[in-house]
């Protein structure tokens, strides 16, 4: 693999296929020490991230295997799942004749911002250093302290220049409905830099419920009901006119399955056009800034009891906006070959599996 | 022109309390007291603002006082306008959503003596929900035997959001009780707001609390299936009502794709979300979550089961146009099933009293 930084952009994509969804995860935490001043590494010892569960370490649901893991994609270099560049190469890079592969490092959600803001951007930094730098295929996302709109542009504004990294993350569980207005400079800023904004789902958010009706008690539910997080995010997006107020945003989002949006548009569509005067910045109906605004990644695959279903789900939402990804390596891994419970035309399989996110992100 | 056949059921309508002025002759004394010097009242559930586009037709909004609260209304829009041969009346109060358990207790007991006298001994073809104190349980049980000799009560009904998601066995009191009656649970869209609507915190806008109940509805059903609900009580039937209905086949996909991957932390979630869904599991027409016919023919397809929709207007709730209750795109052999046939299913009680 090469070892020098390539900053060109790759002559335009005709053979392999685009991944938007791969965690490289810390041998330990000393790697991000390089980057990390010496007061937020002390913080950390003493303190934690203290995000918003009753525990330091472990998760308030128990996962489904060790680092919620492939059981196969423990490296040999004694880390945890996705800390071994070789062996990802090998195991994923390689192996699925991915020609380039969108990183999304999952940085937890300090409650102190500041800390966040420190801890993103040595987060970027090992991105460049540990992985980008080490494998031309890859690209980055810029995480950023989302909750403090200030901190995060000006993360983004360090890192619009390099176009190794290719959007900016945020999670799917945020303190407030991201449309809210306190979020907007975020928008502004990746408009401003041309940057797509990604939403990765999360469990652990800003505290509140997984429901409106409370805390499930299992795994299966936790897992399962993560995905309404993207439809109050969606709606409220919507709702509070954040896309006339960015009309050049774009938005991806990572994880969170897509055969509710169809419903939701629908259901959006109609709740407009009774109570439009409650929601002055949104102009036009629901359904069509979902339609020019928002991608979706594929995995964790939906699947039908009739496969053939899925076929409507795709024609409802748009080809050109689903985008493939495997999330390597967590144990609800997608495996480009079998994924799709269905056949896909060969237009069909350029457009998901390399060219909307060719599109989407400037890639050739 | 309505496609409903005569005789056709009406799974969800509404009528609203006017105020507790209209609940007081139903409570004791104490209550009364305590009600009226403590000027307890208002308790309208902010899931349905009277005054919400939604949450009343413009032709079917009284020219005084609150949607719903008119009979002569509801006899000539909801029963007359289609021929209805039986309405179900699901009431929604602030009842079980205030924080003390007794003053839900007994709220919940005057409404259904309300219910009882106001509406259900006016007019042979209604029906009712008996609205029980969810934040007690054993309240709730006990709601559910002082009502259940009275064949007019065919169903308990639940807010889909509460303290805690519908499966937990702090719950099961009120299946318990509801089983022995063979009384199914209608569990309407709306919340006690325990928490948040959304996970990621509160929306800025009523547009989207009400676009929200999808979420409360599913998360209420995962959790009954999640804990073991149906398994413990295996007569249980539970309807949806006023649930959008389009979200099901998603719903579905990713509730059996997670059980497939997931199961082993449930052992006794032995049946697939679909089998479990299919047979216990009934969902009101209105509203209906379609932008047109051919949608609606594909979804009906994911669905995939002729018994599961149950006729309803959600009357005075704004969602269709004059007569077209019934969506474009919905087969006309399947109507009467929807109409007639799914409603006696779900209902012993409505086939008791109605043949």
């Amino acid at each position: 693999m090469s070892e020098v930084l390539d900053r060109s952009a790759p002559a335009r994509l005709r053979a392999g296929i685009v991944d938007c969804d791969i965690h490289p995860t810390m041998r330990s935490k000393s790697e991000l020490d390089p980057w990390l001043p010496e007061r937020w590494r002390k913080h950390l010892a003493e303190y934690g991230h203290q995000v918003r569960i009753p525990f330091t370490s472990g998760t308030q649901y128990p996962k489904s295997a060790p680092a919620t893991a492939r059981r196969d994609a423990w490296p040999p270099n004694g880390g945890p799942p996705g800390s071994d560049l070789a062996f990802m190469q090998a195991q994923l890079l390689d192996a699925n004749d991915i020609a380039l592969g969108v990183l999304a490092p999952l940085a937890a959600s300090a409650r102190n911002t500041d800390l966040g803001a420190a801890y993103c951007n040595a987060v970027n930094e090992w991105q460049i250093e540990n992985w980008i730098r080490r494998d031309a295929r890859l690209r980055g996302s810029i995480t950023v302290a989302h909750e403090d709109a200030e901190l995060a542009v000006a993360e983004i504004e360090h890192r619009a220049g390099d176009n190794r990294f290719i959007q900016v993350l945020l999670p799917s569980k945020t303190n407030e409905p991201l449309g809210r207005k306190r979020y907007w400079p975020i928008f502004a800023a990746a408009q401003a830099a041309n940057l797509p904004v990604a939403v990765h789902v999360n469990s652990v958010g800003g505290g509140y419920a997984s429901a409106a009706g409370g805390w499930p008690s299992y795994y299966l539910q936790d897992h399962h009901l993560n995905v309404h997080s993207f439809q109050a995010q969606i709606a409220g997006l919507v709702l509070e006119g954040t896309f006339e107020r960015f009309p050049d945003l774009r938005m991806v989002m990572i994880e969170g399955g897509f055969a509710w949006l169809p419903m939701l548009a629908w259901r959006l569509d109609k709740a407009w056009a009774r109570m439009r005067d409650e929601v002055p910045g949104c102009k036009r109906p629901p359904s069509e800034y979902i339609r020019q605004h928002l991608w979706f990644t594929t995995q964790p695959m939906e699947e039908p009891e009739r496969p053939d279903h899925l076929r409507d789900t795709l024609n409802w939402i748009g080809w050109d906006k689903v985008m493939f990804a495997t999330d390597y390596p967590h144990w609800d891994y997608d495996d480009p070959r079998t994924a799709f419970p269905i056949r896909l035309s060969n237009a069909e399989h350029t457009m998901v599996f390399r060219d909307n996110a060719c599109g989407l992100y400037g890639f050739g | 022109m309505t496609r409903l056949p005569a005789g056709s059921i009406d799974c969800d309508v509404h009528v609203s309390v006017p105020g507790m002025a209209a609940l007081l002759p139903y409570m004791s004394q104490a209550w009364r007291e305590m009600i009226t010097t403590r000027g307890t009242d208002g308790l309208e559930l902010a899931s349905y603002p009277t005054g919400a586009p939604l949450s009343c037709r413009p032709d079917w909004r009284p020219a005084t006082g609150k949607p719903g609260t008119g009979l002569a209304l509801l006899q000539r829009a909801a029963l007359d306008g289609f021929g209805t041969r039986a309405a179900i009346i699901n009431c929604l109060h602030g009842a079980q959503a205030v924080h003390s358990e007794d003053l839900a207790q007994a709220l919940c007991q005057a409404v259904n003596d309300w219910l009882s006298a106001e509406w259900l001994d006016q007019d042979a073809r209604l029906r009712a929900s008996i609205v029980v104190p969810t934040q007690n349980p054993a309240y709730a049980a006990a709601e559910i035997e002082r009502r259940a000799n009275d064949k007019r009560f065919v169903q308990v009904l639940l807010l889909a959001s509460n303290e805690m998601l519908l499966g937990r066995k702090y719950y099961w009191p009120i299946y318990e009780a509801a089983v022995k009656h063979d009384l199914p649970i209608g569990i309407h869209a709306g919340s006690a707001f325990r928490h948040a609507p959304t996970s990621v915190g509160w929306p800025s806008h009523y547009t989207q609390d009400y676009v929200s109940h999808t979420m409360g509805l599913e998360s209420a059903l995962l959790s009954l299936m999640a804990e073991g609900v149906f398994n413990h009580f295996p007569t249980l039937r539970v309807v949806l009502t006023e649930s959008g209905v389009t979200w099901l086949p998603g719903f579905l996909w990713r509730a059996i794709k997670s059980w497939r991957g997931l199961r082993g932390e449930t052992p006794w979630f032995t049946r697939s979300p679909a089998d479990l869904i299919r047979q216990h599991v009934r969902l009101t027409l209105q509203p209906f979550d379609s932008p047109g016919a051919d949608e609606t023919r594909r979804i009906l397809e994911h669905i995939d089961c002729a018994d599961m929709l149950l006729f309803s207007t959600d009357f005075p709730h704004w969602h269709f146009e004059a007569d077209n209750a019934i969506p474009d795109g919905i087969p006309d052999a399947l109507i009467p099933r929807i109409a007639i046939d799914n409603p006696l299913a779900t209902y012993p009680r409505l086939k008791e009293t109605l043949s």
